[in-house]
């Protein structure tokens, strides 16, 4: 059994409006030294099915690849 | 029997869970031993505020609760009325103030939740919600971050459901800031035969816990947080928060309707406030019978979970049902067809007894009757406050030197339209589905929200409806109670008269502040004789409600807030009336006589920031007189547009009924003709009560008049529809595009100071 | 004639599109997105909601339904399938449809009336005149229509634009008339044949006039029309 972190972000190019929002909100805190924000989602899988059954479920479910990219990164044993 | 409290232990742990030192005595004195754990918890929520009323039980009595189309009063998850042809309506409304100033899209979100469940326990079907807001004022950041939170909360939810959110109100004061109110109000529909109450009955039928798995949210959460009063540490209060599924909600509606409808269960409660507890020993005194849960067997979504934790978690979407052996397996089947777990946890028994087992061993064991009904009675001191005398004494026609040149009118009425309390909520019900359902006949922005009663896509489309408002200008309450909350009845009432209903029957939500403090607990007494006193001459009975104590904060309590929420009855829906002027031509006849009454009126705040003197007099005969002369003439279809005169009085009436029709008006009040001589703004801006603008064509006229004579309510014929500014005498004259660019934009611009065109910037970022 | 008007856990205006669908005069009937049959349904509509709360992706988790692979066989042959708003992200995520829906520019819920441009299209649903304005309510969170460059280029290209967010007078303001930032102001695509079609906005809520309008009902009588010609 493995632990994965899943980080499900919108692809380059797609307008992040969470992301806008926040990034102009913590300018008006001022910070202005931000650059950019963008918000995306974390998923965590606890699976005996390895890493390429958690891509898969990205592909099929958890991402949406028209739209989204995603990251996995294993993070130990469950 | 587990004796996990020493006799030493047992008073201290009463003490922090809130109970006073006669009550817990009184508990021991019920068990005859020292109490649990678990049962402490259980004692303590139901006797706190929240659920036992122990302070304003008394003072409730003074309702009227009965008339002949009371189905269902007061007592049950929420009241029901006859709406004619063997349909019926239930509806309540219910405060989720405290846990919405921790966190408001939350705290909103299962406040429409938990008002739902009540509706559908009854075995209706919601149809409707409606919301009553309060806020501190728009220029503070964390106003602005509760207001838009709860609205998102409120359409989070109800949107998902499928539950169209038609109508409601909001007011901004600084009385509000340091605790907000949200009141949410559903109604249900279902036929009269259908109607389920929630009492428990039949030893060895079984206890079936449907819906979510039970966590430890809201622990002292909804109870706790009601009966205290609130400081800066709120923030801290974060995790006792409870957080809504609107998914699983969706389907405890199709699936508990579903098991209503084929007949199978005996009873049905909803897990609200102190959970599994009260639904269960409620459910058990109704039925004069006892129960016995097993904790181990209710779903837990956490660890370790402890049997009072079980007990009194509040965590959502939770329904509790009440069995027979034999439907057991046909219930489970239905359940989990809607993919709802539904878990026997115990079952229903002949001893009076609440047991709360852990396994073999018994955590508490209570005399059912005595959670829900024991609870003391007080009686609080009641003390007119002081400061009712000096602002009485206020007049605001000496006091002020009030503008009366035509430009500095009209460019009050601008400020009026711009007014937070005053300006179009679109920005707000936009954000709302309001149209879900195909009931909705007149949606928000009009007096008062028009359905059509029916089932459409089941079958069932009727031609009947009915017409619904929440109401209560707190301002007024604070000013005098007895006549402010006569007001807010009778607003509420004037809206659905104005949009072609008969009032049939009242739901409320009574908050205010601490009842310990003798000022605050005379200022609820003097609120509910004045609603019931309207209430008894107009036989429009309190069927259902909720009373919200402790919303002060820093000390100080909020305007006392009776608000509350009418429906009324349409024969015909089709007999249906809106504010919009539909027509060049048509006559404006003003029903009702203005007066010189400027106290506590928005002119005053907006022009003065002064809030004091009397509020409006109210005529309790006038008022039923004005509402049949508006549903005569409706149902004769001879109006083309009706809207009361409220916040703003006539000038506001009038400019937004130009707004909503896209149309101007000349309008002269010849106000030297009777020789009463009002001054313009008294004329304009006063906020008499009982009067409404209605338009009619003009073959008509004759025929509204007679019907007004009829009903001995005054009337005037004072303008014209047309043309595309609003003209009154000589004293305003403005465009209606300008009028309605200041109404419509003025919210938005608040909440967004700093952003007014979001939506452009961001598809530019 | 028969619409089937598919019901997922969530779906909360199935019985808004069957009222319409009756109101018309039409027969209509409930299919559950268990079952793997749809019966003998000519029609399928896929109604708006919060099918399984909206979770992961508006339509993510429907897309799986059982029911949905019969939707899709149905389609490849050829059949008539309609999805409107949810119904529309769920053809969208089972790639019945191309684009994705993103969240709406103004990070709010909106809910209001929105006239909309009839385009010239191949879809099989709507055939009024280009340039008509209909009125039609929007009621969405995630309406915010995006596809790629190459993908938007075939739409126009090959006439599957039905419906676009227009201002009153029909016209696309500068900057976009989309209450929602949708792409091109798209409100509404047809797939490349022309019997699968999407759109956000709610044609069942402007059937009845006691609670709309009218202009939603070209929406399914244009369909029986159709399928009355194709069988006749």
């Amino acid at each position: 059994m493995a632990r994965y972190e899943v980080f499900v972000t919108y692809k380059q190019g797609i307008f992040d409006p969470p992301g806008a929002t926040a990034e102009r909100a913590l300018r008006n805190l001022g910070y202005e030294g931000v650059e950019s924000v963008k918000i995306g989602k974390y998923i965590r899988i606890e699976t005996a099915g390895g890493i390429e059954t958690v891509r898969e479920m990205c592909e099929k479910l958890l991402a949406n690849p028209v739209i989204e990219d995603y990251r996995i990164e294993q993070v130990g044993e469950a | 029997m587990r004796a996990d409290l020493s006799p030493e232990l047992a008073p201290r742990l009463a003490e922090e869970l809130g109970l006073k030192p006669a009550e817990y005595e009184h508990v021991v004195e019920i068990l005859d031993r020292t109490p649990t754990v678990t049962e402490l918890y259980m004692y303590s929520l139901m006797w706190s505020e929240h659920c036992s009323y122990k302070h304003s039980r008394k003072a409730l009595r003074m309702f009227p609760t009965e008339g002949p189309a009371v189905l269902q009063g007061p007592g049950e998850n929420a009241g029901v009325i006859g709406v004619g042809d063997g349909w019926a309506v239930a509806f309540k409304m219910e405060s989720h103030n405290h846990p919405s100033a921790i966190e408001p899209y939350q705290g909103a979100a299962t406040g429409v939740g938990g008002i739902i469940r009540d509706i559908f326990t009854m075995g209706a079907r919601p149809i409707a919600i409606l919301d009553s807001l309060r806020f501190g004022t728009l220029d503070k950041p964390r106003q602005r971050y509760l207001f838009e939170g709860a609205v998102a909360g409120i359409g989070g939810y109800g949107n998902c459901l499928g539950v169209p959110t038609v109508g409601g109100e909001v007011y901004f004061e600084e009385a509000y800031e340091g605790n907000c109110l949200i009141n949410a109000m559903a109604i249900g529909l279902m036929r009269e035969e259908d109607l389920m109450r929630a009492v428990a009955a039949g030893p060895g039928n079984l206890l079936v816990l449907i819906g979510s798995t039970t966590g430890r949210d809201g622990i002292g959460g909804a109870s706790v947080l009601a009966s205290q009063e609130f400081d800066e540490k709120a923030e801290e209060k974060r995790p006792s928060v409870q957080v809504g599924d609107p998914f699983t909600e969706k389907l405890l509606i199709e699936a508990c309707l579903e098991l209503l409808s084929r007949d199978l269960l005996v009873a049905l409660g909803d897990l609200g406030a102190a959970g599994l507890t009260s639904s269960a020993s409620e459910m058990a005194s109704r039925g004069g019978v006892g129960l016995e849960i097993d904790v181990t067997l209710v779903p837990q979504r956490e660890d370790a979970m402890k049997p009072f934790e079980i007990m009194v978690s509040e965590s959502q979407e939770r329904m509790l049902a009440v069995v027979t052996p034999e439907s057991l397996g046909e219930v489970q089947d239905i359940c989990e067809r809607w993919g709802l777990p539904a878990t026997v946890i115990g079952q229903v028994t002949d001893t009076g007894r609440f047991v709360i087992r852990e396994g073999d061993e018994v955590v508490g064991d209570m005399p059912a009757a005595t959670l829900a009904h024991d609870a003391p009675i007080y009686d609080p001191a009641a003390e007119r406050p002081a400061y009712l005398d000096e602002l009485h004494a206020f007049d605001p026609l000496a006091e002020f030197d009030h503008p009366d040149e035509p430009e500095m009118l009209t460019s009050t009425l601008f400020d009026l339209l711009a007014s937070p309390n005053i300006c179009s909520r679109r920005w707000i019900w936009e954000q709302y589905d309001h149209q879900v359902m195909q009931g909705t006949v007149v949606l928000p922005g009009s007096d008062a929200a028009v359905l059509r009663i029916g089932l459409p896509g089941r079958g069932e489309v009727t031609e009947r409806g009915i017409a619904v408002s929440s109401d209560c200008n707190g301002r007024y309450v604070y000013l005098d109670p007895y006549v402010g909350a006569q007001i807010a009845v009778a607003e509420a009432a004037r809206n659905v008269a104005c949009s072609g209903g008969r009032p049939a029957a009242i739901t409320d939500c009574l908050n205010f502040g601490s009842p310990e403090k003798p000022e605050v607990f005379w200022t609820f007494r003097e609120a509910i004789r004045g609603m019931a006193d309207a209430c008894r001459a107009w036989e429009t009975p309190v069927i259902s409600g909720n009373v919200s104590f402790y919303n002060e904060s820093f000390g100080q309590p909020i305007y006392p807030t009776p608000t509350v929420g009418l429906v009324g009855i349409l024969e015909d829906v089709a007999h249906h009336t809106t504010l919009a002027f539909k027509e060049a031509g048509d006559v404006i006849v003003l029903l009702g006589e203005t007066e010189a009454e400027l106290g506590g009126s928005e002119y005053l705040k907006v022009a003065f920031d002064t809030v004091a003197g009397a509020p409006p007099r109210v005529d309790l005969e006038h008022e039923a007189a004005l509402r049949e002369v508006l549903l005569a003439a409706i149902g004769e279809g001879l109006l083309r547009s009706a809207h009361d005169c409220s916040e703003g009085g006539l000038a506001v009436a009038l400019a937004e009924s130009c707004i909503a029709g896209g149309v101007g008006a000349d309008v002269h009040l010849d106000l030297d003709e009777n020789g009463d001589m009002l001054p313009p703004v008294a004329a304009l801006f006063s906020e008499t009560q009982g009067r409404a603008v209605v338009s009619v064509v003009e073959d008509d006229v004759n025929r509204v008049i007679e019907i007004a004579l009829s009903h001995g309510v005054p009337y005037a014929v004072v303008g014209e529809v047309g043309g595309e500014s609003l003209r009154i005498d000589g004293l305003v004259d403005a465009e209606v595009a300008a009028l309605e660019g200041i109404y419509e934009d003025a919210l938005a611009t608040y909440v967004h100071p700093e952003e007014t065109f979001a939506s452009e910037e961001l598809r530019e970022g | 004639m028969r619409f089937g008007v598919v019901v997922f856990p969530g779906s909360n205006c199935e019985q808004d599109v069957v009222h319409a669908i009756e109101h018309l005069g039409f027969a209509a009937e409930y299919l559950w997105h268990g079952d793997m049959d749809l019966g003998d349904v000519d029609a399928v509509v896929l109604p708006g909601g919060f099918s399984y709360g909206d979770y992961i992706r508006c339509g993510a988790v429907a897309r799986f339904s059982p029911i949905m692979a019969e939707v899709s066989r149905f389609a490849e042959r050829g059949g008539p399938v309609m999805g409107i708003c949810n119904g529309f992200q769920i053809l969208a995520e089972a790639h019945l449809l191309p684009g994705a829906m993103l969240r709406n520019t103004g990070l709010k819920f909106i809910c209001h009336a929105q006239p909309l441009r009839v385009e010239e299209s191949v879809c099989h649903w709507l055939d009024l005149p280009a340039g008509i304005v209909l009125d039609v309510p929007v009621n969405h969170n995630e309406g915010n229509y995006y596809c790629d460059a190459e993908t938007l280029a075939r739409l126009h290209a090959g006439g599957q634009v039905v419906l676009r967010y227009c201002e009153p007078d029909g016209s696309l303001a500068v900057g976009g008339s989309a209450p929602n930032g949708a792409l091109d102001d798209i409100a509404g695509i047809c797939n490349e044949r022309g019997n699968v079609f999407g759109l956000m906005p709610h044609p069942e809520r402007v059937v009845d006039p006691v609670t709309g309008g009218t202009d939603g009902a070209a929406f399914f009588t244009t369909i029986v029309r159709r399928l009355a010609e194709v069988a006749g």
